[in-house]
């Protein structure tokens, strides 16, 4: 949960919930569903790129709907983590909850470059230009590390 | 001194604190996603039900048999758990809440971003995510990082045809749309008094589209006289003279009618800019003005005419709905050719009810215009009722000039 690699997939400012996983799509329990169809209003070919990959994204990531389907979408969908400058705030604390690491950064983003972050260091690298990453508050570290808020919960009973 | 946000919570900006809430509620979607998060956690004792509460308000009636199916799942778990259901018909979470539930110094969480409304009642109200939901229904508690505030300074009062929406469109385009986030926003001074409790709740509710966590007004007397009107006593909130991050100041008067354009809230023009676009609907209903006031306003501008296009009108409440019904607002509204449907959240997350088709325009009164939102391929402006109204009558966006 707190280091992860893979290939850069780029996206803008100001990715909102609903361009994420679209209100058509939010009527089921069905996670699969929601892997299908994410990110599909933005374009639709990013949905099988994302596997495996990290989102590497610009100002105000998650914006707007509190849903939390937009993150289960992206962990589902097989995101590796999230690196943008600035998340919106709702978005930023159900990624923790969910057990998707987010990493608040700037950096130059190439598709497919390679991304590596390690948030107990506090880092994340783009094609070997490493970069500081702002740290997660000790609660949202704990939660992160126990893989989301069920899990945490969880060990703490 | 404190923001107001601050004292509530109890401690300054930048702090994080363990907080008991006073009420948490979520509502048919993401109460789903609580109760499975629920399960998952082996939660079966709730401690607090008194204080949790589900509103059915975003596809109400259901519109599928899926949808049916988990409205009805979390019906009988509302039931067994001892939460206070405001079943469909009831009308939007925030409303509900509005209406004698939430009261000033209140710590309020629901899992819906625009939770951040009822700060127009002196509440500490945000937004989050159902599995969040889950936990605080769980304990009774969760943390908050307490914000740092940006006070939004109101002066004189609102003239002509300009109305609290156009302020909140305004503060949008002042801000931009990460403009304060992880904030609060704390509507503050002269201007402020002058603005009504249905102007303060379409004001708050906006607040969540510059990022921020929530918006807050100091209770006075208009929240005083609100709340007796639910039949909840109320004080008012004593303003001290806080330390703000940063502050903006808006003059009321100036304001003028404005128009939020495809596809981001904060592109904002005046409504004269944009007058003469075609449209093919009018949407007037929503967490943002969906309100008594705001169908008033709307049964003046119609009253007595015929509408041009399809105009949708969607109260934000069974109470809402029931006092324009005795008042003859609602006959107004009918008479001059619009839809009425029943109160909730209508077509402004795109799931039923009122959805736009490839190419269709819709002015609306809600607080989004994301891409593709209200359908696949449509745009959304967003306006105030009075702008909506005027639109409506001539078939394209056009600028209301009475009061």
């Amino acid at each position: 949960m707190m280091q992860g690699t893979g290939p850069a997939v780029c996206l803008g400012n100001d990715v909102d919930t609903d361009l994420i996983i679209a209100g058509r799509y939010l009527r089921t329990k069905d996670r699969s569903v929601w892997a299908e169809h994410v990110l599909e209003d933005l374009d639709p070919a990013l949905a099988p790129r994302i596997r495996g990959a990290i989102i590497v994204a610009g100002r105000n990531m998650g914006c707007g709907s509190s849903r939390e389907q937009a993150v289960v979408a992206l962990r589902e969908a097989g995101v590796v983590g999230i690196v943008a400058e600035s998340f919106a705030r709702i978005f930023f604390r159900n990624a923790v909850n969910v057990g998707l690491p987010v990493i608040e950064a700037s950096v130059a983003c190439t598709d497919g470059a390679h991304v590596a972050f390690d948030l107990d260091s506090g880092w994340v690298e783009v094609d070997g230009v490493r970069r500081p990453a702002r740290p997660l508050s000790p609660r949202m570290v704990t939660i992160l590390r126990a893989g989301g808020l069920v899990p945490y919960w969880r060990s703490c009973r | 001194m404190s923001t107001l946000s601050e004292r509530i919570l109890g401690a300054p900006a930048g702090a994080y604190v363990d907080r008991e809430v006073d009420i948490a509620f979520a509502h048919d979607g993401t109460g789903v996603l609580t109760r499975e998060a629920l399960r998952e956690m082996g939660v079966e004792q709730l401690p607090h039900p008194e204080r949790l509460r589900l509103v059915f308000d975003h596809i109400v009636p259901a519109n599928t048999g899926t949808t049916a199916t988990l409205q009805a799942e979390l019906r009988g778990y509302a039931r067994a758990s001892g939460i206070d259901l405001s079943d469909a018909g009831g009308g939007i979470c925030h409303q509900v809440m509005s209406e004698g539930v939430v009261r000033p110094g209140m710590v309020v969480v629901g899992a819906d971003s625009h939770t951040c409304t009822l700060g127009a009642l002196g509440a500490f109200a945000t937004g989050v995510g159902a599995t969040d939901m889950a936990a605080i229904w769980a304990s009774g508690a969760t943390w908050f990082r307490v914000p740092e505030t940006i006070a939004v300074n109101l002066t004189g009062r609102l003239g002509g045809p300009a109305e609290p929406k156009d302020v909140a469109l305004a503060c949008v385009a002042r801000l931009g749309m990460e403009g304060a986030t992880y904030r609060a926003l704390e509507f503050v001074g002269d201007g402020a008094s002058g603005i009504s409790m249905d102007g303060r709740l379409t004001l708050c509710n906006m607040a969540v589209e510059t990022g921020a966590k929530t918006g807050i007004f100091y209770a006075d007397a208009v929240t005083v006289r609100h709340l007796a009107g639910h039949g909840v006593a109320a004080s008012p909130q004593a303003v001290e003279e806080p330390r703000y991050e940063r502050e903006i100041a808006i003059d009321l008067s100036g304001i003028v009618p404005l128009v939020a354009v495809p596809h981001r809230v904060d592109t904002v023009r005046e409504a004269e800019d944009v007058a003469g676009t075609p449209i093919d609907q009018v949407f007037v209903g929503t967490c943002t003005n969906g309100r008594y006031e705001d169908l008033a306003r709307l049964a003046r501008i119609v009253r007595g005419r015929k509408v041009a296009v399809r105009t949708l009108v969607v109260p934000a409440s069974r109470a809402v709905l029931a006092r324009a019904i005795a008042t003859g607002v609602l006959a107004d509204i009918v008479d001059a050719g619009c839809m009425v449907a029943p109160p909730g959240c209508g077509p402004c997350l795109g799931a039923h009810e009122g959805v736009m088709g490839e190419g269709e325009v819709c002015l609306s009164t809600a607080n989004r215009n994301f891409k593709n939102r209200m359908g696949v391929g449509a745009e959304i402006y967003l306006s105030s009722v009075a702008t909506a109204a005027v639109s409506a009558l001539a078939g394209e966006i056009a600028v209301p000039e009475v009061a």
